[in-house]
């Protein structure tokens, strides 16, 4: 499987690229010791109009190249962290509901069609507005948001992986029902949770730049999309204030994808040669 | 199921599921930090005692929880969805007055980005493997992973700011007075641009999902058939694969009507276009809670009430839908 995800070069690209943005987010402390906020020059200079300054200087004269290298950290970390609060949330209740089945089933899919039919990003908006924003309502507000495919995908797989001959031997064997579901069934659907995380992650990285853009980032970290909504209306003199985080968003949400992508195809091979046929 | 039978029942539900979305509302408002008083008043109240005392009064803050609720609620059904300090009106004015614009963007969005869509889509899988199907699908990643509000930023700067060819704000020329068709026409060129990049995101997903759809279709028996009868690649692309390939297209497309939602706000907040998405930008800086909610439960609402025509239009073109259910 390994194997078959290292000849994927699109993966691969992935894999480099998102190397470059964590070591970028892990040594942005080394490289920028006076932080993001700090004031190094005069406003508004352009890429390279002084040394040391690769990228020029924002709207109160703070280094770009170093906002960019914290915001990598603010993105990462959202990311992460909120894909991981929604997989606590998605698998348990999918797992539940595949496994046991009846009323459990109903009751948890009714309560994940809701979540689905609320747009996301509005019920984002509304969750961070109002719990004013930070790092943490911002991060729980994307989980929130995120979760339902999870549950739908586990549910799906566990009911799939549920009828098989190994489970019915198990249940033979005496293993109790939540010790079938949590040592048989859930390992056997571990692989496309996988896939689908690694998409999450991607998403949730735009919705936090988004949520930023819009002004709902938290004001105490530095962010690609706060960066972008604050040089919105100097879009006209100076471009590059906006350009170069967008890219970084655009360099970060593809790696992630195509490492995405690289995994479904090398979890399931019959599908990816499908594909190319 | 008939048709009908099919619409009360989705109908309902969509009730059902918008009384819920005004309960959780309800509760938000209660969650947030600070006095409900204040949150409702916003900024606006925020320094007069007075209207804090009137709000406490009209919303009954002081009674139980479950009377609280059901004023609230019952509000919402009768269409009262608050009223908004900040704009000095009530927020379902606000709301209808900015509706149509963003009805207008998101269909426009909607009809452009399905129709590309399907079309590269379906251009990608007939030439799979080779340099064009590359390309395609290379473009298709990378405006999947670009930010909808940067790419509209970048578009202003392009064809507004250095070449002068589109307008980049607002929604018709203000000042200009147009009536008829040259109004229609000048409405038309402030549409490009919103609607081309709110659209290019979603142009993406279709055509991945056209592509595996029509690759995954080129696979089934039917298809090996109607080649041993000796039609052509083209005949059979067109009457055969494509048929069955844009079906699933098209609900996948109707299920992600609410991110067009969400992404509308980021594109109207961009062009400046008067629809509610913009009305919800304004909202946030200004904490105006009551407008912010009410423009998320319209927002709901128009994505169940898009799922419901999708659904419908589906089971019109494939009867075999309903004959399952």
């Amino acid at each position: 499987m390994w194997k078959r995800f290292r000849s994927n070069m699109g993966a691969m690209i992935g894999v480099v690229m998102l190397i470059a943005v964590i070591v970028i987010a892990l040594i942005a402390p080394l490289l920028f010791p006076d932080g993001p906020w700090q004031m190094v020059q005069r406003p508004f200079l352009a890429p390279f109009a002084v040394d040391g300054l690769p990228l020029g200087t924002d709207t109160l004269g703070r280094n770009v190249a170093a906002q960019l290298a914290y915001g990598a950290q603010v993105s990462l970390l959202v990311g992460l962290v909120s894909t991981l609060v929604a997989l606590l949330i998605g698998v348990p209740l999918g797992a539940l509901a595949g496994f046991y089945g009846g009323y459990a089933d109903e009751g948890a899919m009714r309560f994940t069609e809701f979540f689905q039919t609320i747009p996301n990003f509005a019920l984002a908006i509304v969750l961070v507005a109002i719990f004013e924003p930070t790092l943490f309502s911002i991060t729980l507000a994307i989980a929130i948001v995120s979760w339902p495919p999870v549950a739908r995908l586990v549910r799906a797989e566990v009911m799939s992986v549920r009828t098989r001959e190994f489970v019915d031997a198990a249940r033979l064997a005496g293993l109790s029902k939540p010790r079938i579901l949590i040592q048989q069934v859930l390992p056997n659907t571990v692989s496309p949770i996988i896939v689908m995380a690694s998409l999450m992650v991607a998403t949730a990285i735009l919705l936090e730049s988004s949520l930023s853009f819009l002004g709902l980032g938290d004001p105490n970290a530095m962010s690609w999309g706060y960066m972008i909504g604050a040089a919105r209306t100097v879009i006209r003199t100076s471009w590059w204030l906006s350009f170069f985080p967008g890219i970084a968003i655009v360099i970060t949400v593809l790696a992630l994808n195509l490492i995405g992508e690289g995994l479904n195809d090398a979890f399931n091979p019959h599908l990816s040669r499908k594909g190319k046929a | 199921m008939t048709i009908f039978a099919v619409i009360v029942s989705r109908l309902s539900k969509a009730i059902l599921t918008l009384l819920a979305i005004a309960i959780l509302n309800f509760f938000l408002i209660h969650a947030a930090p600070g006095d409900p008083a204040v949150v409702l008043a916003g900024e606006a109240g925020a320094a007069d005692e007075q209207m804090i005392e009137q709000l406490r009064e009209r919303f009954g803050l002081d009674q139980p929880m479950y009377v609280q609720l059901g004023k609230y609620v019952a509000g919402i059904v009768q269409l009262d969805l608050g009223y908004s300090f900040r704009q000095g009106a009530p927020v379902v004015d606000l709301i209808a007055d900015r509706l149509p614009a963003t009805l207008l963007l998101t269909l426009t969005a909607f009809v452009v980005s399905l129709a590309l869509g399907i079309a590269f889509g379906v251009a990608a899988a007939a030439r799979v493997g080779k340099p064009s199907d590359t390309v395609l699908t290379t473009m298709a990643l990378l405006f999947y992973a670009t930010p909808l509000y940067w790419l509209a930023l970048m578009a202003v700067l392009v064809f507004s700011v250095w070449f002068g060819w589109l307008p980049g704000f607002g929604y018709e020329t203000v000042g200009a007075n147009y009536t008829g068709l040259e109004r229609v026409l000048d409405i038309g060129r402030h549409l490009i641009l919103p609607a081309l990049t709110l659209g290019l995101f979603f142009t993406a997903v279709y055509m991945r999902m056209a592509r595996a759809s029509m690759l995954e279709v080129s696979q089934l028996d039917f298809v090996k058939t109607a080649k041993a009868k000796g039609l052509s690649d083209a005949v059979i692309r067109r009457r055969h694969i494509l048929r069955n390939a844009i079906l699933p297209v098209v609900t996948l497309a109707g299920l992600q009507a609410g991110q067009l939602v969400g992404g509308a706000v980021l594109t109207e907040t961009v062009f400046a276009w008067p629809g509610i998405g913009r009305l919800m930008f304004e909202s946030l800086a200004a904490r105006d809670y009551n407008t912010i909610l009410g423009v998320f439960l319209v927002s709901a609402a128009m994505v169940i009430l898009f799922n419901i025509v999708t659904d419908i239009v589906y089971r019109i073109v494939d009867p075999r839908i309903g004959a399952r259910s």
